[in-house]
């Protein structure tokens, strides 16, 4: 079973990644199938809605807000969590969580866990953890039980397999599962898992969980979720174990009302999540004997101190940046080497890895801005990219990096831009230098060096023999300046 | 107010509103032209263009001469400290115009979007007040026909099937809307064809065309498959960026296909057809 994870170490850069994969031919299909057919649900249940606009003002400045004060609202959810019956921890970063959580299960005296799909267990790779002290994870999302299957990696954050086609899905059942007679139509594959889960939910005595939000007033933990196979993980073991990052914390029950109808129609395409489970600490009667939660920093205080790209904390991982995404509907996505993949993706992998790796990353855009108009917490991808971009030239043009062919083209533009004189200069010469290698018909069909990927697939027209200034002028009209 | 006043004032008021209705049909601008690095010393034509058909509409249009480039190439690569002298060089050379028109709409877009900032960067008062001043009299060209001038028409005549290519700074960052599809609706003897995927990046993204040249030509493909489906004779935008890595791939697969700027579509006339 799937034990594989990104290894920040050993990821390749987008690029390369981008180019192997560009070439299976099966998995672009898959992913423009399927998040075509994601955004047009999108797209329906949005543009129904006169109020979108404010309800993603609101969303923003909730988080906004939260975010500025989210020591007092994290104090105040473990106060309320406590009171509750829940058993509060805190993490530092990644190996922590997973300590804390291997212990708790550890203490559960279970050898397997039952899990609901959580991008946070991924980002910690829990289950490998697990594997590694004998405790089997068993994945209840459909799509994640795919993935752990097919040993696999998740490429979007809300539908992990959506890279998968429906007759792949069926041979990774069949083989594992072993299904020989097994049907590909939905329904098929649908009874399949559920007669493979089912005996787990019934059996197993400890379940592992992400969150959606956790409310602060309260200190309940919502998860939102289609298949209600969450639900089982929720109400059915005796120890609940429920991880998240810190910056899942909402202020007041009904904040909710906002994201409630942001998430699904942004997420899914649907008017409201068919589960939306939310519990406070521990009931005598109903539900699991004991409630710990597991709250995780993982880099994100570092985010937060980071005026430019504090909003990238407000995500509430909906996917919806990552369908719409032109870079992510070519590439599918496992070229960002990251659970997080898509433009999310190209800002927060980097950050929570502290900018140590990932450089790649927000380079992987073309900055055409539709994560942003889609995003319904607003996070303005582009800038945040922008910001990202600047870092990371930072890092390269530090000592002997200055001399990085990229920084010295870069530095010479803006030596010839920054003088009128040079530049026209550089045009003249522009001209002369391209001459050998514009063929007769005017065009040029091969660059050198860094402008080589230019001409892979493009042909560039030769340089007019005339400026427009040039032509200005002449025409004798020029301003005084 | 007695009577007698409120008389007076409406007859006052009604004199110079007449004056004004006829002095703003009078009024004739003075456009500042900032061209852009790239449309100066790849696509004289499509200046040539904007002059031409803003001296049809009766304004005068300058050329500050010490204008270079808005800096939004190292901006959007993350060289910040190289793209900062080009906003104060952007607005010593037009802080004073009445109307500043430029036909890239990625440019506008990066002067909306980061000069404001990049002024409170370099943290000079006097030039983030003069950003702020500026900033509203800077007009990408479609927009500065539609929105200044409110005008849909402008005497163009292009005989061709045309589709319009809507670039993404155009479309999400400065809202062009229907605006250039409305300029192209009235030009006589267009046949205007509808894109499928309008809204889908080209795939150029500056840098990102050669730093991610394999992801960027697939994009490229799909968007090159749409504008072939039209049976367009050309792709029109406002936004030569795009239309550069465009028609290098219409002319790569030899599909005879062209690319044309706004301005150059709008330029047309039936006395000098293009
Ligand atoms: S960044 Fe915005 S659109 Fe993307 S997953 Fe997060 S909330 Fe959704």
């Amino acid at each position: 079973m799937s034990l594989i994870t990104f290894d920040p170490a050993r990821v390749p850069t987008f690029q390369v990644a981008a180019k192997s994969l560009l070439g299976d031919t099966q998995m672009r299909k898959n992913v423009r199938h399927a998040t075509d057919v994601i955004q047009g649900k999108r797209k329906i249940v949005v543009d129904e809605m006169p109020d979108w606009q404010q309800l993603r003002e609101s969303g923003r400045q909730i988080k906004e807000h939260t975010l500025k004060h989210l020591d007092h609202y994290l104090q105040q959810f473990e106060e309320n969590c406590t009171k509750a019956g829940g058993v509060v921890h805190w993490a530092r970063d990644a190996a922590e969580a997973r300590a804390i959580v291997i212990d708790l299960v550890k203490q559960s005296g279970s050898n397997e866990v039952i899990k609901i799909k959580s991008m946070t267990t991924e980002e910690i790779g829990l289950n490998k953890g697990l594997e590694a002290v004998g405790v089997h994870a068993y994945e209840t999302d459909l799509a994640e039980l795919i993935i752990q299957m097919g040993n696999d990696l998740p490429s979007h954050i809300v539908v992990p397999a959506l890279h998968k086609n429906r007759q792949q899905i069926r041979e990774i059942f069949k083989r594992e599962m072993n299904l020989p007679n097994l049907g590909d139509k939905p329904a098929d594959l649908a009874e399949a898992a559920r007669t493979f889960l089912r005996e787990k939910f019934l059996r197993v005595k400890t379940g592992v969980s992400g969150a959606n939000f956790l409310i602060a007033e309260t200190g309940g933990v919502c998860v939102t979720e289609s298949e209600g196979n969450g639900r089982m993980c929720l109400t059915l073991p005796e120890t609940l174990i429920t991880i998240a990052g810190v910056e899942k914390v909402i202020p007041r029950y009904q904040d909710l009302e906002v994201f409630l109808q942001l998430l699904p129609r942004s997420a899914t395409g649907e008017r409201m999540n068919p589960y939306n489970s939310i519990w406070t600490g521990v009931h005598p009667t109903d539900g699991p004997r004991s409630f710990h939660i597991v709250l995780m920093d993982n880099a994100r205080t570092k985010i937060l101190a980071d005026d430019e790209a504090r909003q990238t904390l407000a995500c509430i991982r909906c996917g919806a940046c990552q369908n719409i995404c032109p870079v992510y509907r070519q590439t599918g996505g496992h070229a960002y080497g990251s659970v997080y993949a898509g433009p999310i993706g190209a800002i927060l992998t980097p950050q929570l890895q502290e900018m140590h790796s990932g450089q790649s990353l927000p380079y992987a855009s073309s900055l055409c801005g539709a994560c942003y108009e889609v995003c319904p917490v607003k996070i303005n991808i582009p800038e945040v990219l922008i910001h990202l971009r600047h870092k990371v030239v930072e890092q390269d043009t530090q000592g002997f990096g200055a001399l990085n062919p990229e920084a010295l083209a870069m530095k010479a533009m803006a030596m010839l831009f920054t003088s009128e004189r040079r530049f026209r200069a550089a045009q003249r010469m522009g001209r002369m230098a391209e001459r050998p290698l514009v063929n007769k018909a005017g065009w040029v069909t091969w660059l050198p060096g860094l402008l080589g990927g230019w001409t892979q697939v493009r042909d560039l027209h030769e340089m007019p023999r005339q400026t427009f200034r040039e032509w200005f002028e002449q025409r004798g009209a020029t301003d005084g300046k | 107010m007695a009577y007698h006043d409120w008389d007076v004032s409406n007859r006052v008021r009604n004199y110079f509103r007449n004056f004004f209705v006829d002095a703003t049909q009078e009024h004739r601008l003075r456009v500042s032209l900032f061209i852009t690095c790239y449309n100066d010393t790849l696509f004289p034509d499509t200046g040539k263009a904007v002059v031409q058909v803003l001296e049809r509409l009766g304004h005068t249009v300058v050329f500050p001469a010490g204008q270079t480039c808005c800096g939004q190439m190292h901006w959007n690569t993350g060289y910040q400290e190289e793209a900062l002298p080009l906003l104060a060089r952007f607005v010593s050379q037009f802080k004073d115009a009445e109307a500043v028109v430029i036909p890239s709409s990625s440019c506008v877009a990066m002067m909306r979007e980061h000069y404001l900032k990049m002024a409170e960067k370099i943290g000079d008062k006097q030039l983030i007040a003069d950003v702020e001043d500026l900033l509203p009299r800077v007009w990408e060209f479609s927009e500065f026909l539609t929105k200044k001038l409110g005008l849909t028409d402008v005497g163009a005549y292009f005989p061709h099937r045309v589709t319009y290519h809507a670039s993404c700074h155009g479309l999400r960052s400065l809202g062009l809307g229907d605006g250039p599809v409305t300029l192209l609706r009235s030009v006589k003897g267009i046949q205007l064809v509808e894109i499928k995927n309008l809204e889908q990046c080209c795939g150029f993204g500056g840098t990102f065309a050669v730093k991610n040249a394999e992801v960027s030509s697939a994009m490229l493909g799909e968007k090159v498959q749409a504008i072939l489906n039209t049976q367009a004779e050309l792709c029109t935008a406002c936004d030569n960026s795009c239309l550069m890595h465009i028609e290098g791939a219409l002319h790569r697969q030899r599909t005879g296909v062209k690319t044309l700027h706004l301005a150059e579509v709008l330029a047309g006339t039936e006395s000098g057809a293009r």
